[in-house]
Parts: C-alpha cells; structure tokens; sequence
C-alpha cells in the first residue's frame, strides 16, 4: 500500500472521532428517573404498568368524555373512593407536585406535552 | 396489410360511440325505464314529492323553531332588574370572569370577554332606537355567547374544536382549537375573542380559580354557559350572582314546566338578530 504511513493513521483518527460520544459518555448513563409518588395513597387509576405505559391515553379519553360526550359524573374508582375524570381536579390532587411528579420522567424522555399551557400545576 | 385511412377513421368513430352510448343502451334495456319515464312515474307518487319538499325545506333553513328533544339550556335576562341595580351586572361578569380565568387586558385589542355591557342599538341593531326612550338608551344590555340552536360558529370551524353538545350548549374544545377565527366572523354577535397574547399574563397568578384551566395564546374562547358547573348540577356563575334578584333565569327550554318556560309565557321577550335564523338560546326582557 502506497502511503500507508499517513493513511493508517489518519483512519485510526477518523474511527475515534468519529466513536467519541461512545467513549467519551462512557459509563455514566443517566440514572432511570424515580418519580416521587404520593405517600398516603397506595392506589391509582389503573395498575402501575398501564398508568406508566398509558396514562397519556387515559386523559385523551377523560377529556373526550368530559368535553365532547358531557359525561362529567364521579366515576372513577381510586381506593374505594369516587373522583371526576379530571388531570387538574383527580391526578394532581394526590400527585401534588408536578415537578416531582410530571416533569422527572417527562424530561428523561425529552417530551414536551402542552397540558400545562392551560391546566393549572399545583402551587408548589 | 392494405387499410384505407377512411376506412380507419369509420371504425374508429363507429367504437367510440358504441363505448359511450353502449352502457347508457344496456341500463335502459336492463331496468326497463327511460331517465325521462323515470322522473314521470315520480310526479306521479305524492309521497316521494312530499319528501323532496321537505327536503328542501330543511335545505333553506325554514324548519322553523328548533328541535323539540333532548335538553336546551337556555337563559332569560332580565333587564329591568339590572336597571334597578345598576351594581347587578358588574357582579354577573365578575364572577363570570374569576370563575373561568378569563385575562384582563386594558388595550381593546386584546380584550378577552365572555360576558360583557353593550349599548341598547348595538345589541339590539334589529330594534329600532329612533326616539326609544331614555331609561333603554342610557342603560347597557348585558351580552354573552347566545348559545345559538342553529349556531354558525360551528359550521365554520374546520377541526370540529366548537360545537353543540347533547344540552344544546355551544362548547368549545381548546385542544382542537387552530385559532383560524373563523368562529370569530361567523358569529353575528361579536361573542367570541381571540387570545393575541398569553392569558395568564392578563391574569393575578394569585387569584385564579384553580378547578378551571386558563387558554392559552392562539385559540378563541366564549362563554360555555357553565358547562362544568351545569353537568354537576349547579347554576351558572352569572346566574348565582344574581340569585336573590332573579335577574337571569336559566334553564331548559324543551322543558314546558321549567321556570324559564313560565318566565317566557308570562313576559314579552325579545332576542338578538332574529332575522338570522341562528335560533338564540338567551332571552331579553326590555
């Protein structure tokens, strides 16, 4: 190979500048997010998984009911007690804290919703 | 092969018609009618034409009044008893606007209104004011969104974010809402408002009702006649301002034994540009 001297390790040089966010990050991935859950409450809507995996779901649904169907009745079920289908008036009135709540997981995963553009977070 | 080009052009025309007459032939063949004996025989049966005039009826607008079923909120205000107290309508408004959020803003272009005070001829254009007398000249109409049962706000809106709902309340859906304001110039009432700005900086962080979300910048919002007050069971916010004086009435209006129904028996009332046929739910008492 002609001009190997110069080649080999110009490649050498490409390959690791090209891998540098792989080395350089290596080692200290962020920790998994631990939302701060609600202390005196055990329960929520659905069980853990589904809320993690569809809780976004679960208020589109609430808000097409309310909204558009008018069904504002107490009928959801927590603990034995009956709450409205509501983000701002049932879920954070025990997850008190956006912050510690919405906003660890929501800015792990880098996502944005507009909830709070309107909805009203909790004083904190 | 030897082919004249007259004799070409001969099949080729022969084919086309036969390709666009041939179906129209076989149809005829087929159902046994002619288009022109088709429209004969319906002439002929009174109940089909009855049909196609009701139909058309229905296409013009002149259903007359409204759907009879179902639920129709309603209100009847009262004026006479806001000009006995000239204070009852700025509580009315008050608790309107500290119940829904709705942002103050002192420049006129900006100002959200849900319910508001406009003059006697601008909320009546219909009425004539020509030597109309002095107490209705000098005493402002209390307005809001008129809760329309034929309601054109709601076919302009491209993304379905306002309709009506079950209870005949024109309700907006603010997660829909584009902010195209088409809403805005098809309401004859002026009842809606654009948010220019962010609300929450024409609001007191401090004193918001938190039970009931702000908008934000880029949709159109009205009044909604309390819908989440109403769907609880309660009166709306206006209404219970004015409780002891019985200023508004509110109400539903397929109920023949509901107050309102009393109130629009035993009183003249008026509407807000009948002439447009967009059936108001809001009743005036001059």
């Amino acid at each position: 190979m002609y001009d190997s001297d110069k080649i080999i390790p110009g490649l050498i040089i490409f390959v690791l500048f090209i891998t540098f966010p792989v080395w350089y990050n290596h080692g200290d991935a962020s920790e998994v997010p631990k939302p701060e859950l609600p202390k005196d409450v055990k329960e929520c809507v659905l069980p853990v998984a589904d809320m993690r995996a569809e809780h976004m779901q679960l208020l589109n649904r609430w808000r097409d009911l309310v909204l558009r169907t008018g069904d504002r009745s107490y009928d959801v079920k927590i603990a034995g007690k009956e709450y409205q289908k509501s983000l701002m008036n049932t879920c954070m009135q025990c997850h008190s804290s956006k912050k510690k709540f919405c906003d660890r997981c929501h800015t792990y995963a880098s996502v944005t919703p507009y909830c709070w553009d309107c909805h009203l977070a909790p004083v904190e | 092969m030897d082919k004249k080009r007259r004799d070409f052009l001969k099949i080729a025309g022969i084919s086309t018609l036969a390709g666009l007459g041939g179906p129209a032939v076989v149809d005829r063949l087929v159902t046994g009618t002619s288009p022109v004996g088709a429209r004969a025989a319906k002439e002929i049966d009174p109940a089909a034409l009855a049909e196609t005039h009701e139909a058309e009826a229905k296409g013009h607008g002149e259903a007359g009044e409204v759907a009879k079923t179902g639920r129709r909120w309603g209100l009847v205000i009262d004026l006479r008893k806001f000009r006995e107290d000239p204070e009852l309508a700025e509580k009315a408004i008050h608790a309107c606007h500290s119940t829904h959020n709705v942002p103050h803003f002192t420049n006129k272009r900006h100002e959200i209104k849900w319910i508001w005070l406009a003059e006697y001829e601008n909320a009546f254009p219909e009425h004539s004011s020509y030597y109309k007398d002095k107490l209705t000249l000098d005493n402002e109409v209390l307005v809001l969104c008129n809760h329309c049962d034929t309601p054109p706000c709601v076919r302009a809106c491209p993304t379905k974010a306002t309709f009506k709902n079950k209870d005949g309340i024109v309700a907006m859906d603010y997660h829909r809402c584009i902010g195209c304001r088409f809403c805005m110039a098809a309401c004859p009432y002026g009842s809606r408002s654009f948010n220019w700005r962010d609300p929450r900086a024409g609001l007191d962080m401090n004193k918001l009702n938190r039970k009931f979300p702000t908008r934000m910048r880029g949709v159109v919002e009205k009044c909604n006649m309390c819908a989440e007050r109403v769907g609880l069971g309660k009166q709306p916010a206006c209404v219970e301002a004015c409780a002891e004086s019985k200023a508004i009435v509110f109400g539903d209006l397929n109920d023949p034994n509901s107050e309102i129904r009393q109130m629009l028996k035993t009183n003249f009332t008026i509407q807000r540009k009948p002439s447009l046929g967009t059936h108001p739910s809001v009743f005036y008492i001059v």
